[in-house]
């Protein structure tokens, strides 16, 4: 309806692999990005900021690793939580036993610290799969849920088990404000987004897909099952500790020891299933809803005139959470993006449909 | 005997583990006997938890994640009734919300999915642990309550001739414990011996067959999953009065989970054993290995129970992914 493709011919290869093959999306995608790193962070109020963005922001990264893991590997994992808490305490220890590091190198340190981890809780993979895997990935929730209550080194030996983080300072740019936060993480997000839209797009995710897709037909032309399983595992894991890291450092700034527990996990799964497997827009559709709908019903009704309590809030939460699962199962299972896709082919046809 | 020695092994180095603390003098004889008998009533509980899970899982091909909120839920409907009407009405009343609660899942989440792949299913019950969670605690509210069930909590001594000291018992583990086991045999001799488990053993070999010879299916899972709903009950009462009504149920009745995997999904022996092995294991890890490994490593506490389960099930898995009594399955990848 707003735009046409018509004239836009593809006379290379390179043109022919863009990531946006239509002029108007790259304009709107530049413009987007513009939008969100120079207007908002002036718009936004500390309120939007630290309570809708910023978790929205960590929320996403984190669902776009798990999304790499189930949604084009095809391996369910009901305890990725597990990673972002190692993520989390990796970022914590290396900034308490070596402040020099530049807080970026500790990022990516604590990310690779988390895919070591993810490899490890990866390797059952290779012997089982589908409900088999889905417990294994508990036994990485609860044993690193217990490793970090209890063994005291990772906590620097604090006595209540809580750890707490100081400003992040890197370059001489000191990360304290929300909407410094915010410009920050949105940085951090958009060179992640673009690495896992390239590496889906590359041999990695081509060899993922086809594992999700068939396994043994996979095997047959020539993707090795150990290879794609483990990087799969290794990638993802990443994605999520550097997510963990920046939920520790970041939004919670000091936390307990299980703050990584299972309902984390299973909200983190949540999200990729309301959004949609297999899409990385679907993450952030995930992420944003996951964050949004509980301040929706703490202020509709309210708004309403009949404020909900606490309680019933966050118990409605999670009714409203299992129903849509099971709804977004039954009548869409590629969630909120495929929905996305269909309204904007219906816009693109819009008015004359044949 | 050829490729088995893993498994041996795995099997080998538990028994040594399980001697050790006597062996090495660790503990009195009567203290050890205390834990095993212990470990064993908890796993008696177990296995009744994972019984409703195998049979789930045999007869509709679902891995019901809402096992433990299941527990959680009929728990609760039993400690809030009970407030207002006798126990044996309460636990009357909260088996016809759980037969009710098995019709829905049949009807709303079962028949629409039918067909669909395992992990899809499996996300679909995360679908109903969610929904049950803030359902159950809507309607019967969300603090600790109590379940008595009449019987006294002193411990009593026996075999104080056998031991030096006796062994403590708890009556109410006992009871429960004997409770559990005849709901355990009970179960298998349905399954054996009754015209409905027969057509529950037909419908778990083979669907299709099932259904061509007149077995009506949509029946059956609601069968299924009311049996589920049953064992929940027990179990969350049993664990209710012992623990308290709490939230935290939920997660202790997830251990059904490692339980299966360790006896086979398929094997209703395998839910017995498995669940009897967790129970004694993890118990024994917790009193006999928690102390060396805190005072090895400097840690906070114990609690190694909450994990070493699952553990547990993933070094099995690693040496034999069919589980102690499943089916052997052969996949090329």
């Amino acid at each position: 309806m707003f735009y046409r493709e018509n004239g836009q011919f593809k006379s290379s290869y390179a043109s022919d692999q863009q990531m946006l093959p239509i002029l108007q999306d790259r304009v709107f995608m530049l413009g987007l990005l513009a939008f969100a790193f120079i207007a908002v962070p002036f718009l936004a109020s500390d309120y939007l900021f630290l309570s809708i963005l910023i978790p929205f922001l960590i929320l996403t990264l984190a669902a776009i690793g798990l999304n790499l893991l189930v949604g084009y590997c095809g391996q369910i994992s009901i305890g990725h939580a597990a990673f972002m808490a190692v993520g989390a305490y990796a970022a914590y220890n290396l900034v308490l036993r070596l402040p020099q590091l530049n807080f970026l190198v500790v990022l990516v340190l604590a990310g690779l610290i988390a895919a070591a981890a993810g490899i490890l809780f990866g390797i059952p993979s290779l012997r089982i799969k589908g409900l088999y895997l889905a417990v294994a990935t508990l036994a990485a929730q609860f044993f690193m849920d217990w490793l970090f209550a209890r063994v005291k080194w990772f906590t620097g030996y604090s006595s209540s088990g809580s750890v707490s983080t100081a400003t992040i300072e890197m370059l001489g740019w000191k990360i304290d404000t929300p909407a410094r936060k915010y410009v920050f993480l949105l940085g951090v997000l958009v060179v992640f987004t673009l690495v896992a839209k390239n590496l889906v797009r590359s041999h990695i995710g081509r060899a993922w897909m086809a594992m999700r897709d068939m396994d043994v037909a996979a095997e047959i032309i020539g993707i090795r099952p150990v290879y794609a399983k483990l990087t799969a595992f290794a990638v993802s894991a990443f994605y999520v500790g550097v997510a963990g890291a920046l939920w520790g450092f970041v939004y919670l700034g000091a936390w307990e020891p299980l703050a990584f527990n299972l309902s984390l996990s299973l909200n983190l799964l949540f999200m990729i299933i309301i959004g949609g497997m297999g899409s990385l827009l679907g993450s952030y559709f995930g992420a944003a809803f996951i964050v949004v709908l509980p301040i929706f019903l703490d202020q509709v009704p309210a708004m309403l005139g009949v404020p909900i309590p606490t309680a019933l809030n966050s118990h409605l939460q999670s009714m409203i959470f299992g129903a849509l699962i099971v709804f977004f199962l039954i009548v869409e299972p590629q969630g909120l993006a495929r929905l996305w896709a269909i309204g904007k082919e219906k816009l693109r046809l819009w008015p004359f449909p044949h | 005997m050829k490729k088995n020695w893993p498994v041996v092994a795995l099997g080998a180095a538990l028994l040594v583990g399980l001697a050790l603390p006597l062996a090495t003098g660790a503990s009195a004889p009567g203290f050890y006997v205390e834990v095993l008998l212990g470990g064993l009533m908890t796993g008696v509980l177990y296995s009744l938890v994972a019984l409703g899970f195998a049979l789930i899982f045999k007869a509709s091909g679902v891995f019901n994640f809402a096992q433990g909120t299941m527990v959680l839920f009929a728990a609760l409907a039993v400690a809030r009734l009970a407030e207002r009407m006798p126990l044996w009405a309460a636990i009357l009343v909260a088996m016809a919300i759980m037969v009710a609660l098995a019709w829905l899942i049949e009807r709303l989440v079962l028949r629409p999915l039918v067909n669909q792949e395992g992990v899809t299913l499996l996300m679909a019950t995360l679908g109903v642990t969610y929904f049950l969670d803030g359902f159950g605690q809507i309607v019967w509210g969300s603090d600790i309550y109590k379940i008595d069930l009449g019987i006294a909590k002193e411990p009593v001594m026996v075999l104080d001739k056998v031991f030096q000291g006796g062994i403590l018992v708890n009556k109410e583990d006992f009871v429960s414990a004997i409770v559990a086991a005849v709901l355990v045999a009970g179960l298998v001799l349905f399954f054996q011996k009754t015209a409905t488990g027969r057509a529950l053993r037909a419908v778990a070999d083979d669907h299709q067959a099932a259904q061509s010879i007149g077995i009506p299916l949509n029946r059956i899972w609601v069968i299924v999953w009311s049996v589920a709903g049953f064992v929940a009950l027990v179990a969350g009462v049993i664990w209710g009065s012992q623990l308290g009504v709490q939230f935290s149920l939920s997660q202790v009745a997830l251990k059904a989970l490692p339980v299966v995997i360790l006896g086979g999904f398929t094997s209703i022996a395998g839910a017995i054993v498995g669940g009897l092995i967790i129970g004694v294991g993890e118990k024994m890890a917790e009193v006999f290995l928690g102390p060396v490994l805190v005072k090895a490593f400097d840690l906070a506490g114990g609690g190694i129970e909450n994990w070493f389960a699952y553990v547990l099930a993933l070094l099995f898995l690693l040496v034999r992914p069919e589980g102690l009594f499943g089916e052997k399955y052969i996949d090329r990848v």
